[in-house]
């Protein structure tokens, strides 16, 4: 047998996250320094089987691994990467351990539940990535909320317990209508695994079941994502929790949603999927609403952390149309279905970049907030000429959160407009707003309330620039962005192999 | 009587005997060595569990046909024998200086777990009753058995005036279904049912059934036959309300399980229908009420109703046209009572440990839990996250087995009213796991657990988390002892 790579990137966390548990009272700094050193084994894992399915193609599953679990009812114990979610994976790794990393510096209290809760997490989201078997998809979809909601709830701003309890609620709430559907999809297809599940289309006979079965995926989906009008949970989560768990809910947590409606929606229901886009578009209407409405509230908030959370509703309102135009396209000939690809591959670009960039953004939002103790934009100004160095990365990151060219958040929207626009030009031309306004909370909110403008010398004079670690929690951030802005060939080719065999399939 | 017939018998026999020996030894036992007394107990139950793992896989009736030796009573045995030991573990210690009474308390906990396992083993109406009135009077007097303590007064005579009227209404509800068919074997009855010489007399069974599940809904605490259930728990000793959120409750599914798909089949159409509208409002009500409380007993409590509701779920579920299937209801109630039984005994066995080390039960008291002892308040959230039904714990499988027997059957709405409940739920387990972990205490003592009750709370965690890890040998259990 091969060395069992996706079980160790899996569970070196929990590993991790028990030894954690073992070191003496008294010495935190081990427990960070552990907890960090030991992130660091699935992140060079995860860049390892990024290479590998790059060299394979992508488009089917690599480093599959399988055991019965419970074999009475044919649940699997089912691992797998392909062009999808190997670059997922490397996303919730590099996060992590930045995150870990990061708060090495910035967590004073509890430290040892903290090291040992994000770790738990950690493995979680693993987890739902590697799953190829629809009840280990579900356990680790679920696993991951409760450190979440420990995390907001112990280390969080403010309302943290209001925020900690309404994640929670919203997210079960979503996942138990997934699980019924999860239920119906094996009483029709009689397996457990994904990929069969789709090769079987279960309730090809029975529409109005496929209908409930599908919208019961999609509320859980939507509301991890989140979509319009299932994203009240979002400002008060992200706000609330302590900045790594801002970086991991945005850059990570939300992409279990949007990779939901990839892996599993789409393929298991191509035809309700398509009916729901096109001849009923109710899915675009939400992703386009999500986009518009998620940006206008951008422009209205003053608390920057909150401007950033709602962005991230606008962002991946963007994955979502995305996703969308691939299957409004399906059955309407082959020109539009040549669209298809883009609009997915744009889609799960935006996943991977939104990911970088909006954790770039938190932690950004984070080192202002350890300094300033407030997130009051009308509170800043001028601070520009005062801290160059966050002026300067700040810039960066926002910039290439508006998708300003040569920064990889062009690439993603680009693609999905390329997509939709011949797919459901409408939606792509309502949609189009959001980037306006994106460009004007980022320019006229972040960049000016913040750096431009007059220097309060009184209350910010003694203001300190990144330290060393911060500086090195965001590089290796910027790295990405710029890495994959102005050359963004081999992450596109990969996600291009992936859901091109994914479209192909339908 | 024949070697057969008392090997049958030997776990009741080994229960009856420990039961009795306990009470001599605390006749004859000076003050100094009555601490051996619960001890003895346990000895009498790990002979009990012996005698029904040797029976294991066996399959025969006995006594005139009024009692069976079947994998679906062994498995109640079982769950006896398991949820005496740990409540005996839980309860060492407890009664000082609440009573001077000791060896009564083991004594009569060892009969009550001589009850179940007859509740479980008896195929004929009059052993059914009689089995029901030997666990009633033994709780009785259990919960009442704080002299001293007027909640725990008020709380056995509640339980007495209500059980004796639920009792009364089965007992009436069985003189109709002899009534009809002259016998009170349940094999004869179903076989009587089904003749079709019933005429027009097809009511008056339709009513005994109600009656039925008003005693077997009182035992199970379902709605609206839970009155009792609130004051009850909060009265009662903690760890004889432990028992009697998990025992008696598996033992009144077992009688519900037992009596309805030998007895009744014919009239499935009726009851599955009865019990899906008592199983909607059991949950519902059950999980709405348990928001309001301010005393974790009774929040407990109103879990447990609401628990109930979803194990009926399992019930309704029966296919009469594939009575031994993978996705069965009857072996979702199995193991759902069997997650729930490590489940709940485990949160009690937390309730326990504050309860004697800060006098209180109000959940403002768990405020801090984590820093006053962080191994007591992680087992409340891995216990309360099975009582839920998030993964990786027991009750999430329960779960997911109950409701993936609706869903084969497509009764979706019980399903999405089952779901909805697990959600509801959270909000009040989460204003406890509020106190505990986000909250700074009120007062800074450590507090500590004696070694027995982290004996049990280790056993209930490692099974809570172990029956869902590993859990195809305990699903193959649940599926085998589900054949009636």
């Amino acid at each position: 047998m091969d060395f069992p790579i996706l079980s160790v990137i899996l569970f070196v966390p929990l590993v991790g996250a028990i030894l954690v548990l073992l070191i003496p009272r008294g010495k935190e700094n081990w427990i960070r320094g552990l907890s960090v050193a030991v992130s660091l084994i699935p992140l060079v894992l995860a860049l390892v089987i990024w290479f590998g399915v790059t060299d394979l193609g992508g488009s089917e599953m690599q480093y599959v691994e399988e055991a019965p679990w419970i074999s009475t009812f044919n649940v699997w114990y089912r691992l797998g990467v392909d062009g999808i979610s190997a670059p997922l994976v490397a996303l919730t790794a590099l996060l992590s351990t930045l995150s870990l990393f990061y708060s090495a510096y910035t967590i004073k209290v509890r430290v040892r539940e903290y090291y040992f809760l994000f770790q738990l997490l950690q493995m979680g989201m693993f987890g739902v990535f590697l799953s190829l078997d629809f009840i280990l998809f579900y356990v680790f979809w679920e696993i991951g909320l409760v450190p979440m909601f420990l995390l907001i709830g112990i280390w969080g701003g403010e309302r943290r317990q209001y925020a900690a309890i309404k994640f929670f609620l919203y997210t079960l709430a979503g996942s138990v209508v997934m699980l019924l559907a999860i239920l119906g999809v094996y009483f029709s297809t009689g397996t457990f695994d994904i990929l069969e599940a789709a090769r079987l289309q279960p309730f090809a006979d029975n529409w109005p079941l496929a209908v409930l079965a599908f919208w019961g995926f999609f509320l859980g989906f939507a509301i991890k994502v989140p979509s319009f009008p299932f994203h009240t949970w979002l400002p008060d989560a992200h706000t609330e929790a302590p900045t790594a768990g801002s970086v991991i809910l945005a850059g990570v947590l939300l992409k279990l949603g949007a990779y939901g409606l990839i892996r599993i929606a789409l393929p298991l229901f191509p035809d309700v999927f398509h009916f729901y886009t096109f001849n009923v578009p109710v899915i675009p209407i939400l992703a386009v609403i999500s986009m518009v409405y998620g940006a206008l509230v951008c422009m209205a908030q003053w608390d920057l952390k909150r401007l950033i959370a709602y962005s991230s509703v606008s962002h991946m309102g963007v994955v979502t149309l995305g996703i969308s135009a691939a299957a409004a396209s399906l059955g309407r000939g082959q020109e539009l279905l040549n669209s298809a690809p883009f609009a997915l591959n744009g889609a799960t670009m935006q996943m991977f970049t939104h990911g970088i960039i909006t954790g770039g953004l938190f932690f950004i939002v984070g080192i202002i907030y350890e300094r300033a103790h407030t997130r009051d934009l009308q509170a800043f100004g001028g601070l520009g000429s005062k801290v160059p160095y966050y002026y300067g990365i700040t810039l960066v990151t926002a910039f290439a959160s508006l998708g300003l060219p040569g920064l990889c958040g062009f690439w993603s929207e680009f693609f999905v407009f390329r997509g939709t626009l011949r797919i459901i030009p409408l939606f792509a031309v309502i949609g189009a707003a959001a980037i306006v306004f994106t460009a004007g909370y980022i320019l006229w909110k972040i960049v000016q309330y913040v750096f431009l403008g007059a220097f309060d010398e009184a209350r910010w004079g003694k203001l300190t620039d990144m330290t060393w670690w911060e500086k090195a929690t965001m590089w290796p951030l910027i790295a990405v962005m710029v890495g994959f802005g102005i050359y963004p060939a081999p992450i596109l080719e990969l996600f291009n192999s992936a859901t091109t065999a994914l479209l192909g399939k339908l | 009587m024949t070697v057969s017939q008392i090997l049958g018998l030997s776990p009741q026999l080994v229960l009856l005997l420990a039961g009795l020996l306990v009470l001599a030894l605390d006749l004859i036992w000076g003050e100094e060595r009555k601490g051996w007394l619960p001890y003895v107990a346990l000895l009498g139950l790990a002979g009990t569990l012996a005698a029904t793992v040797a029976l294991w896989g066996r399959e025969e009736a006995f006594s005139e046909g009024v009692f069976v030796v079947d994998p679906f009573a062994l498995f109640f045995q079982l769950v006896a024998v398991l949820a005496t030991g740990l409540v005996i573990l839980t309860s060492l210690g407890y009664f000082e200086g609440r009573t001077a009474y000791k060896g009564e308390f083991y004594s009569l906990l060892l009969f009550a777990s001589l009850a179940i396992t007859l509740m479980a083993a008896a195929v004929d109406l009059v052993m059914v009753y009689i089995a029901i009135e030997l666990l009633s009077i033994t709780s009785y007097v259990l919960t009442g058995f704080l002299r001293q303590d007027r909640k725990s007064n008020e709380a056995a005579i509640k339980y007495f005036l209500y059980g004796a009227a639920a009792s009364a209404a089965m007992l009436y509800g069985m003189s109709f279904l002899y009534g009809v068919t002259g016998s009170t074997d349940l094999a004869q009855i179903a076989a009587a049912l089904s003749s079709g010489e019933l005429g027009s007399l097809s009511w008056v069974v339709v009513s005994a059934v109600v009656l039925l599940l008003a005693g077997f809904g009182f035992k199970v605490s379902a709605v609206p036959f839970h009155q009792w259930a609130p004051d009850v728990y909060e009265g009662a000793p903690t760890p004889f309300t432990a028992f009697l959120s998990v025992g008696s409750k598996a033992a009144g599914f077992a009688v519900m399980v037992r009596v309805f798909l030998t007895a009744l089949p014919d009239f499935s159409v009726d009851w599955v229908a009865l019990v899906a509208a008592l199983s909607i409002v059991t949950m519902t009500l059950g999980n709405l009420v348990a928001i309001f409380q301010k005393n974790i007993k009774r929040m407990l409590a109103y879990s447990s109703i609401a628990q109930a509701g979803y194990i009926l779920i399992g019930l309704v579920c029966w296919d009469p046209s594939q009575p031994v299937g993978e996705f069965g209801g009857i072996s979702g109630v199995l193991f759902y009572l069997l997650a729930y039984l490590f489940t709940n005994l485990g949160a009690f066995a937390v309730v326990i440990a504050v309860e004697r080390a800060t006098g209180s039960n109000e959940i403002s008291d768990y405020a801090g839990l984590m820093r006053r002892n962080p191994w007591l308040a992680v087992a409340l959230l891995v216990f309360f996250l099975s009582l839920v039904g998030i993964p990786p714990t027991g009750g999430f499988l329960g779960k997911l087995l109950i409701f993936s027997a609706a869903i084969r059957l497509q009764y979706f709405a019980l399903a999405i009213i089952g779901v909805i409940n697990g959600v509801i739920s959270l909000y009040y387990y989460f204003g406890v796991l509020q106190q505990a972990f986000f909250l700074p205490p009120k007062d800074e003592t450590p507090i500590a657990a004696s070694l027995s009750l982290r004996v049990a709370l280790a056993v209930a965690l490692v099974m809570t988390l172990g029956i869902a890890i590993f859990a195809q040998p305990f699903i193959r259990l649940a599926l085998t002892s589900a054949a009636l």
